[in-house]
């Protein structure tokens, strides 16, 4: 299958291990993965802040590269599949372009978070990955709630060799990021961090996983500022570890050197 | 009074906002007739010994407590080893005298309607029920039914007794709301009063009776 | 109010009644996130009421169903208002009800005011009734020289302590048992000076204390969760039994109701009978529901009256994206899963509407002023975590209406703030593929900042993070990059 790939603004320009661990997944699956180069955001910051007016370029811009992409497209990040699926048609109906409203809808109904592609789509659960940890998954609210992926992660999760999955207290808890909120509301998202870092501590991970590269910065930038020793790699990581790869680094607060440009997947 | 100074009635002004709003905000796309999937007959038929074997379990998670009397001429005695101990009940005026004649406890009759005074000075009440809800627990008084009566029998003496036909029993809520007269002022009570502002812990018995007794009349258990 | 405002949808009036607080969220949250005890009291509370709802909601084969039921009921309530109104007016009228229309707080007051002087009463009995905190009216009495004493144990604790209500349910929630012996011994004239924490003893304490009151009381000062529009039958849903006591003892009864709280049938209560008490007090049925229709000679109160509030309602109801905020049943399922409600208690809301709800539905009753405004600050009060969204009772989709009332306190800058311009230049970035490639190469330039993978520090409005976070250094390349450099 051919497979347009939403880098995401985010993914794109700081987490782009996420991104060649989906491309590494894919192509390791017999799928064609395509990165049409004119992307930029899908524009989740503006909706969430409330700049809808600012937003709607920001979709027909989304809509105008991804619609004859490909097939399908995918990202793995829920919560920008989320707005997607759930947020574009709203904002281009609310700035009265119906046209549009109904193009991204099309599209939406098309754009997979990374776990749905795999399970629902493509109809694979076990990927072929290696990953000898003991990890705890985190659901991020937006693949919980707005795209209700269940427990596809954690069936792919389950069919890693080597993993040892064990379960988040009160997993389905906001980890406390929200966008602009860990900024606006800096002390209350900080509350719900530290619980949040509480449960994966009492996990017993070494690994804490999720599906969101955003959740993921704020879970592990409270980890690495305790200097817990515990690590935040994204779920397309672990599923594109082998092994014979590289294993999957921390993909945020790695203390290793990056000026010299030590990637994972060279 | 406010209104009289306007030189329009709050009334006029109040609808004419809501009229316009009304309006402002109407949905695209109109509203969507309600959708009633929801079951309107629960699991259990009315009537049956199942559903009055599953309001005693609703009913005794209040911590109500539930007796059970085969049919109606094993009321009296039921009623009397429930009420033993107790000096003094109310009774609404058409309550079967069959019940209460050989009682020995000093039995009021709501005819002529006692004082809030007076009723505060009895040990109890005892009533019949319209209907009463096994999914829920709840047993629904009618005012004015004549096994029932007024409303304050029924709220101010602390310990109420109520008899309950296994005829007036159905699963569901939906069941009970088409068998009540709107018009009528209606009591749903489950369990004795209770509250959960304490930490959110339930604690039974507050303002309303802190004993609540239920008589099931009908068939055996299932 | 000149004539050419007749007919205008309005918003509640400023100065009276409690809509609006005197500080913006973060202000309000900082202190209570402070507050310990506050913490570990609303901790407990909402975890124990989290796992009674989840318990007996998964009981309910058809929950969904009902929920659909629900949403749709109010969906249509709201399209015909005004005519579902004057029909509960004329219900209510021809079975010996009075009804009185308010169009806002201080209207309100002054209707009750006037209606308890005309019995000769200096005091009334309440049942708690968040439409009457709303308008201040307990106030409004006091000025008047009107005593009102609340009757649910939550809301006396909250009048005994000069307190404010923090939560739909339990105003009190705030409050742990400790804290409300000490409230009881200090406050409640004639209370046993060796009365212990114990709930079942405080909850006799709280009987002892109003039981006279109720016995001798002459009027009595209701709210409503629902009233029937066919029948005129009006519901009010509680646990103690103090609402009995106020709807049938006293010989005058005066219910303040909202507008939104019409329904069209009566049958329509075999829906909300069923969300309520499972989603409000996470029991399969509450204590008690008493319904009434007008008045019923020989039983209760022999006069009645119903007073109709708009209060910013009409204004709600105006907007096609934020009109669903009156569905609300004030189960307060909504507070009780939020991770911010948890944290901060109901105070750090200003209003008496607290929570995921309060937060879209307070800044749309009173309007947003400007940036500076408290009430401006709510609908951010949220991490659009969507767990409100799946605990509503009738689906009220609060995370899109937390962004849509972002939207409209953004609407509500007269000029452009910090924000604002920071916003509209990444948006110009974004929209540009040429744009955005070259802010991501200034980007990139921050790799030369440190040698690490994480940084510690940023300035303004970066430190906000780097608070309590570590930040990510950006990475030696982009995907973009790479992408660039292994396939082309």
């Amino acid at each position: 299958m051919r497979i347009a790939l939403v880098a995401t603004c985010l993914g794109d320009a700081m987490f782009p291990q996420a991104l060649k661990a989906t491309v590494e997944i894919l192509e390791r699956l017999g799928h064609e993965v395509v990165f049409p180069s004119d992307q930029t955001c899908c524009g989740q910051m503006h909706v969430n802040t409330g700049y809808l007016d600012m937003a709607l370029p920001l979709v027909r811009h989304h809509v105008e590269v991804f619609a004859d992409a490909a097939e399908v497209a995918v990202a793995p990040s829920g919560s920008c599949v989320g707005c997607v699926r759930h947020q574009h048609a709203m904002v281009a109906r609310r700035g009265g372009d119906e046209d549009l409203a109904r193009a991204a809808e099309d599209l939406a109904g098309r754009t997979y978070e990374l776990s749905e592609l795999l399970v629902d789509v493509l109809g694979v659960t076990d990927v072929g990955a290696y990953y000898p940890h003991r990890v705890t998954y985190h659901p991020t609210c937006h693949s919980l709630r707005m795209l209700r992926v269940g427990d596809k992660p954690l069936r792919l999760l389950r069919a890693v060799r080597g993993l040892h999955l064990v379960e988040l207290p009160d997993a389905e808890v906001c980890c406390g990021f929200g966008g602009t909120f860990a900024v606006k509301n800096a002390e209350v998202s900080t509350a719900m961090l530290a619980d949040k870092m509480a449960n994966v501590l009492t996990s017993g991970a070494e690994v804490c996983t999720a599906g969101d590269s955003s959740c993921l910065m704020h879970i592990g930038g409270g980890l690495s500022r305790l200097r817990s020793g515990v690590r935040t790699v994204h779920l397309a990581e672990i599923l594109a570890s082998t092994e014979d790869g590289t294993p999957a680094r921390d993909i945020v607060f790695d203390t290793t050197e990056v000026g010299e440009g030590k990637g994972v997947h060279p | 009074m406010v209104e009289a100074d306007a030189l329009v009635s709050a009334r006029e002004e109040v609808l004419a906002r809501l009229r316009a709003a009304r309006d402002a905000g109407a949905p695209r796309g109109g509203v969507p007739p309600t959708p009633r999937e929801y079951r309107r007959v629960g699991a259990l038929a009315a009537g049956s010994a199942e559903v009055v074997d599953r309001l005693e379990e609703t009913v005794t998670e209040y911590r109500a407590v539930v007796f059970r009397a085969a049919g109606p001429g094993d009321v009296p005695a039921v009623l009397a080893s429930v009420l033993e101990g107790v000096g003094s009940v109310v009774v609404p005026p058409g309550l079967p005298t069959t019940w209460t004649d050989g009682l020995a406890v000093t039995v009021r009759r709501d005819d002529p309607p006692l004082s809030v005074p007076e009723l505060d000075g009895l040990d109890a009440v005892l009533t019949g029920a319209s209907v009463a809800i096994a999914d829920t627990g709840t047993l629904v008084l009618a005012a004015g039914e004549p096994d029932q009566g007024r409303r304050a029998i029924t709220l101010v003496p602390d310990h109420h007794v109520c008899v309950v036909d296994a005829a007036a029993v159905v699963s569901s809520v939906p069941e009970a709301l088409a068998r009540l007269d709107p018009t009528r002022p209606l009591t749903f009570v489950s369990g004795p009063s209770a509250t959960s502002d304490i930490e959110l812990d339930r604690v039974e018995g507050v303002h309303g009776p802190r004993r609540l007794d239920v008589v099931l009349v009908g068939p055996p258990r299932a | 109010m000149s004539s050419t405002d007749l007919g205008m949808p309005t918003t509640a009036p400023d100065g009276v009644g409690f809509l609006r607080g005197s500080e913006p969220f973060p202000a309000a949250a900082h202190r209570a996130l402070a507050d310990t005890q506050l913490r570990r009291n609303l901790g407990h509370a909402t975890r124990t009421i989290r796992a009674k709802r989840a318990g007996v909601v998964a009981e309910v084969p058809d929950w969904e169903e009902l929920r659909r039921a629900g949403e749709a009921i109010k969906a249509d309530t709201m399209a015909r208002l005004p005519e579902l109104l004057e029909q509960l007016e004329a219900s209510v009228t021809a079975r010996g009800g009075v009804v009185h229309w308010a169009r806002d707080a201080t209207e309100a007051n002054a209707i009750v005011a006037g209606l308890v002087r005309d019995t000769g009463a200096d005091e009334v009995v309440k049942v708690k009734s968040i439409a009457t905190q709303e308008i201040g009216l307990n106030e409004a009495l006091a000025e008047q020289g009107i005593t009102a004493t609340e009757t649910d144990l939550a809301e006396l604790i909250v009048q005994l302590s000069d307190d404010r209500p923090s939560h739909f349910l339990v105003p009190a929630i705030h409050r742990n048992r400790s804290e409300i012996r000490d409230i009881f011994l200090r406050a409640m004239p004639g209370v046993d000076p060796d009365l212990t924490d114990d709930p079942r003893r405080l909850a006799m304490a709280a009987r002892a204390h109003l039981r006279r009151k109720f016995l001798s009381a002459r009027v009595a000062i209701s709210g409503a969760n629902f009233a029937a529009a066919d029948t005129g039958t009006i519901s009010v849903v509680e646990s103690e039994g103090n609402g009995r006591m106020c709807l049938t003892l006293p010989d005058t009864l005066i219910t303040v109701m909202g507008v939104e709280k019409v329904v069209p049938r009566w049958s329509d209560m075999e829906v909300f009978l069923q969300l309520l008490p499972r989603s409000s007090t996470g029991e399969r049925m509450n204590p008690y529901t008493s319904t009434w229709s007008g008045v019923t000679p020989g039983d209760g109160p022999q006069t009645f009256h119903l007073v109709l509030l708009d209060n910013g309602r009409s204004n709600v109801l105006a907007s096609e994206d934020g009109r669903s905020a009156l569905h609300c049943i004030r189960c307060s399922a909504c507070l009780n899963v939020c991770p911010v409600y948890e944290r901060t208690g109901g105070h750090a809301y200003g209003s008496v509407y607290p929570g995921p709800i309060g937060a879209v539905l307070s800044p749309q009753l009173t309007g947003i002023s400007g940036p500076d405004d408290p009430n401006a600050s709510l609908p951010y009060a949220s991490s659009l975590c969507g767990a409100c969204f799946d605990a509503c009772p009738v689906r009220i989709d609060i995370p899109n209406l937390l962004v849509q009332q972002r939207a409209a306190s953004i609407a509500a800058h007269r000029t452009p703030t910090a924000q604002d311009l920071a916003m509209r230049t990444v948006a110009a970035a974004m929209v540009s593929p040429g744009r955005f490639r070259a802010a991501e190469r200034v980007l990139g330039l921050g790799r030369f900042a440190g040698r690490s993978g994480r940084i510690r520090f940023l300035p303004y409005p970066g430190s906000q993070w780097t608070s309590a976070r570590d930040a990510p250094a950006p990475p030696a390349e982009t995907f973009r990059q790479w992408w660039k450099r292994t396939r082309s």
